[in-house]
């Protein structure tokens, strides 16, 4: 079996390879040179894995491209895979997360984009239609820009429901339980610094949301100050940064096999946006957020470098992998969970996303 | 009417590999002129200009040498012979 992880950049995007348990690894690129690869995903779930990549081309705009051989070749659809419907008067301007359904929906692909929308995908990818139900919410007008720009960058479709459970900066946490054409906002106990509620009812900057793989009521939230839990689908959160040098960052990460176990990379703050003390490190919790544990063998000290919301994953192993990479091109593996980790690649442009997968 | 486009190397693999077009555009306008390239280049056209219609920020684009964005945008007039030059702007990275 192969290990993958594909490492998107401002520039690029490159594809890691083991064949030893995620002990070595071999880097292939770049492709797509020159394109920022803010998005990707490795699809296994057909024949053929397909790596999606939502590109930028600088000059010449955004869209969604796909190889089916592994970065040999891409191909992209002529008009668009995603492209807004006239009556919005929209333009596509960053494709910020590509998110295969389950493998019981297998052509369906969920895209959250720049400005903020949520797109579906029946063919695999290749054209996404616009999700009107979150489209044209009438919280819409009041959905702020980040720094970043305002987007819909997590997305969860639960596999045995039809609950998708989204995260916009800003705009905060929204679920539909009806596949996406009802939505309401689920924020109730993440607090907001930059406005005068801090607690409203939506409108806030959160940052990335993963679940918890024993309970899909779990949900962990990374928020632009703040990490918090809800234990029932997001009606509800409370702060579990207890424990945390920094409350402040924007990955969280859940393992796929192991309940209560998820990952953080702290940062300051938001206008200091380095690990704390110049020391890149991850902490883990074991129990849901009550206890957080530092790791950092083979991080980096002397590190003044910052991890972007989609630069941290997992991978499918019955032991967790983890991957990290940073915004001075480095990127890091972890095949036991944290507790140790090795260097993939370094001198890499800035790594905006990676994503791992198993290959059969 | 004929109408020569001229293309920066980086887009001539979506025009046949040729960096110069012949086009008989549907109209007098520098936007009829972009509907009848991306109609025959679909892709081209959406390196230009985004599904609003829009030429993108950083795309230039000369009628005749002068830059569309201080004559009429896309409403600038396209004439029998004239030649549209399309180039990346100062930017990049």
């Amino acid at each position: 079996m192969t290990d993958l992880l594909a490492i998107g950049t401002r520039k690029g995007l490159w594809l890691a390879r083991s064949d030893d348990d995620r002990r070595t690894w071999s880097v292939d690129g770049p492709h797509l040179l020159a394109q920022e690869v803010a998005a990707v995903s490795v699809d296994t779930r057909g024949a053929t894995p397909r790596v999606l990549a939502g590109i930028q081309y600088g000059h010449w705009g955004p869209t969604v491209m796909w190889s089916d051989d592994l970065g040999g070749t891409w191909n992209e659809t002529e008009h668009g895979a995603i492209h807004f419907p006239e009556d919005t008067g929209a333009a596509l301007a960053r494709v910020w997360q590509l998110r295969p359904d389950s493998a019981d929906r297998p052509d369906v692909v969920w895209a959250g984009c720049e400005p903020h929308s949520l797109w579906r995908s029946t063919d695999g990818g290749r054209s996404f239609e616009l999700v009107r139900g979150h489209y044209d919410h009438p919280h819409r007008p009041t959905w702020e820009p980040g720094g970043g720009g305002g987007a819909v960058h997590t997305i969860l479709p639960d596999p045995a429901s039809d609950r998708v459970t989204i995260a916009m900066s800003t705009g905060g946490v929204y679920v539909s339980e009806d596949g996406g054409d009802k939505w309401e906002p689920r924020n109730r106990g993440i607090t907001v610094t930059f406005g005068p509620d801090p607690l409203p009812e939506y409108g806030q900057c959160v940052h990335k949301v993963a679940v918890d793989s024993g309970d899909p009521d779990r949900l962990y939230a990374q928020n632009h100050f703040g990490v918090f839990r809800s234990d029932d689908a997001g009606i509800s959160w409370s702060s579990i940064a207890g424990g945390l040098p920094a409350d402040f960052g924007f990955p969280i990460v859940t393992s796929p096999s192991t309940p209560g176990t998820a990952w953080v990379v702290p940062l300051v703050a938001d206008m200091q946006r380095v690990p704390p003390d110049g020391r890149l490190r991850v902490h883990r919790t074991r129990d849901a957020g009550e206890t957080w544990d530092e790791l950092g063998n083979g991080l980096p000290d002397a590190s003044w470098t910052a991890v972007v919301r989609d630069a941290f994953c997992a991978d499918e192993h019955d032991v967790t992998g983890i991957y990290v990479g940073t915004r001075d091109g480095c990127v890091y593996a972890s095949a036991d969970e944290g507790d140790s980790f090795t260097l993939v690649a370094d001198h890499l442009p800035d790594v905006l996303t990676v994503r791992a997968a198993q290959l059969p | 009417m004929s109408v020569e486009v001229v293309l920066p190397g980086v887009l001539a693999d979506l025009a046949g590999g040729s960096k110069h077009l012949e086009l008989q555009p549907s109209g007098e306008s520098l936007g009829d002129l972009l509907d009848t390239l991306a109609a025959q280049h679909p892709l081209l056209g959406r390196r230009i200009r985004d599904e609003t219609g829009a030429v993108r920020r950083f795309v230039n684009v000369y009628v005749d040498g002068d830059d569309i964005r201080f004559a009429e945008g896309l409403a600038t007039k396209v004439r029998d012979g004239g030649v549209v030059q399309v180039l990346p702007s100062v930017a990049g990275g």
